[in-house]
């Protein structure tokens, strides 16, 4: 049968045909293509594990600046506290230095009126005494000018030391 | 009348499956003027009596498969357009020769001695008349099937190797036009055949044979269910045009075979040693594989396609076969007949691609199992 019979000129043709086609594509078609389809996938696989580790990278970075704004935050809360306690320290400090002061103003003073009124006092005992001993001078040169009279007052000055 | 009309249309050789589908297809409307012009061509013609002759089935289907000097590509009623090809021949009586095929005058007259034969074992194939007896020629012309598969191997070359210069020229970018189209085609041939037929380490080497028969094997199926120039000829449904690309999956896959592929021919591990030795039974066997393998490979692909078209050519025979008994009868036949050649022809879309497909995957599996290391 013609048909299943196979003709030497068909392959001839063929042979060459096919030899040279798959020469030529082989040599000017095919690498090109599987290269640029290999590559372009390399690249993609590339560009995704890139953006995936962009991404982490990110997140990490986000995570750090949360960390470094804590970090902050806990800082100025402290300063914070710091101020305050140093402030209330001074205030604390003034007040007790001012109470200080004054409690020695207020001790000068009381002591200086301690001494003028001791001085004082001094002054008017000296001045009583004086003026005592200069009235007790004149009852004197006036009463003992009678001796009867001299006695009952003497009685009467005796009852009054006895009291004390 | 219609019945001669008929007679007359496939006396006169006319080729196309497809462009007969369309007459078929207008019959009832073009039947009665046609058959009175071929009425009155049948009388001044000289091919008086081959129009009288019966329809014959096998010899119409016979014809439409097989390969021609020229290549038809419409009738007319009584005229026909047939692109002549060259026919190239070296006889050992008289020489080589080199001439068109419009000189055979579609069969009708002998050139230089030689002549297409009618009957017998060279039908339709050039025979030179030596002493009254037919003598076949080393025939190296230019048949239909040689010219459409050299339009299809430029169709490669061109397809391809523009869609390599894409590739070069937008290098990293996203495909476009038709290569975006072949891409995943490529793709699939390398991810889905080479690499899990033949192994992730040594597929690259077998890639470019792979794609180059995919694609050329596609191509010519697809081409040959195109019903006009340049497609029609039933260039993969050739035994030859099989056989070539069956020869060199044999010769790179025998090139290519390792230590290993050898042992497991000739000393086949696992077998007993009795099957071995003294009567080499296994290696025998075996070595049979290695020419059954490419062989089956031709015959698939040969079968399928010559098969696909012979059933297309039958339901259009069919037409004509009932045309013959009564008119009417054919007009009615055609309805179902067309139906079912489109079905086939869908069908067919979805073979090309399969028989494609198996052809290579099976090459693959080969060049896989001759590069197979030991494990």
């Amino acid at each position: 049968m013609g048909l299943v019979t196979p003709e030497l000129g068909t392959f001839i043709w063929m042979f060459i045909a096919f030899a040279s086609v798959f020469f030529l594509l082989k040599k000017y078609a095919w690498p090109s293509i599987v290269d640029a389809i290999e590559e372009r996938n390399n690249s993609i696989k590339e560009a995704l594990l890139s953006a995936e580790n962009a991404k982490e990278e990110m997140a990490k970075l986000q995570a750090d600046n949360q960390e470094i704004l804590k970090a902050a935050r806990r800082e100025r809360e402290l300063m914070l506290k710091e101020a305050k306690e140093l402030g209330d320290q001074i205030v604390r400090e003034a007040k007790s230095k001012a109470t200080e002061e004054a409690e020695k103003v207020v001790s000068s003073a009381r002591k200086a009126i301690e001494n003028d009124k001791v001085a004082a006092l001094g002054e008017i005992k000296k001045q009583v005494a004086s003026l005592s001993v200069e009235i007790a001078e004149k009852v004197l040169r006036h009463q003992f000018e009678d001796d009867q009279q001299q006695k009952d007052y003497f009685q009467e000055l005796m009852k009054d030391v006895n009291i004390n | 009348m219609t019945c001669r009309f008929i007679n007359l249309i496939f006396s006169n050789g006319m080729k196309h499956i497809h462009r007969l589908l369309l007459i078929a297809f207008f019959f009832t409307c073009l039947t009665p003027a046609f058959a009175s012009v071929s009425d009155e061509q049948q009388h001044e013609t000289h091919q008086e009596s081959h129009k009288k002759e019966k329809f014959e089935p096998g010899n119409f289907i016979m014809d439409h498969i097989a390969d021609a000097y020229d290549w038809h590509v419409f009738s007319y009623g009584d005229f026909h357009f047939t692109a002549p090809l060259p026919v190239i021949v070296y006889s050992q009586h008289s020489g080589f020769h080199i001439f068109m095929s419009s000189n055979f005058h579609h069969g009708h007259s002998s050139y230089k001695g030689f002549e297409l034969a009618k009957e017998g074992e060279y039908r339709g194939k050039v025979v030179e008349l030596v002493d009254g007896h037919q003598v076949r020629p080393f025939d190296i012309s230019m048949t239909k099937n040689v010219v459409a598969m050299l339009i299809s191997m430029l169709f490669l070359l061109l397809i391809f190797i523009s869609v390599a210069k894409t590739y070069t020229r937008r290098k990293g970018q996203e495909p476009k036009g038709l290569q975006a189209f072949l891409e995943p085609i490529i793709v699939f041939v390398i991810d889905e055949i080479a690499k899990p037929a033949i192994g992730e380490k040594k597929y690259k080497k077998f890639v470019p044979f792979l794609l180059t028969i995919f694609f050329f094997i596609w191509l010519n199926n697809m081409m040959g269910l195109v019903p006009f120039l340049p497609g029609g000829a039933n260039v993969t449904g050739n035994i030859t045009i099989t056989m070539v690309l069956a020869l060199f999956t044999f010769i790179i896959t025998t090139i290519n075979g390792n230590k290993n592929y050898w042992k497991h021919i000739f000393n086949t591990p696992g077998v007993p040693w009795w099957l071995k030795f003294p009567v080499p039974l296994m290696p025998l066997v075996e070595l049979m594989g290695v020419f059954t393998k490419p062989f089956v490979l031709m015959v698939r692909l040969f079968a399928n396609i010559t098969a696909g078209h012979m059933i297309v050519l039958a339901f259009i025979s069919l037409i004509f076969i009932f045309g013959e008994m009564n008119p009417a009868l054919g007009m009615g036949t055609s309805v179902v007949s067309v139906f079912f050649v489109i079905f086939m022809d869908v069908l067919e879309l979805l073979v090309a691609l399969i028989q494609a497909y198996v052809f290579t995957l099976l090459s693959a599996l080969y060049f896989g199992m001759a590069v197979e290391e030991h494990h």
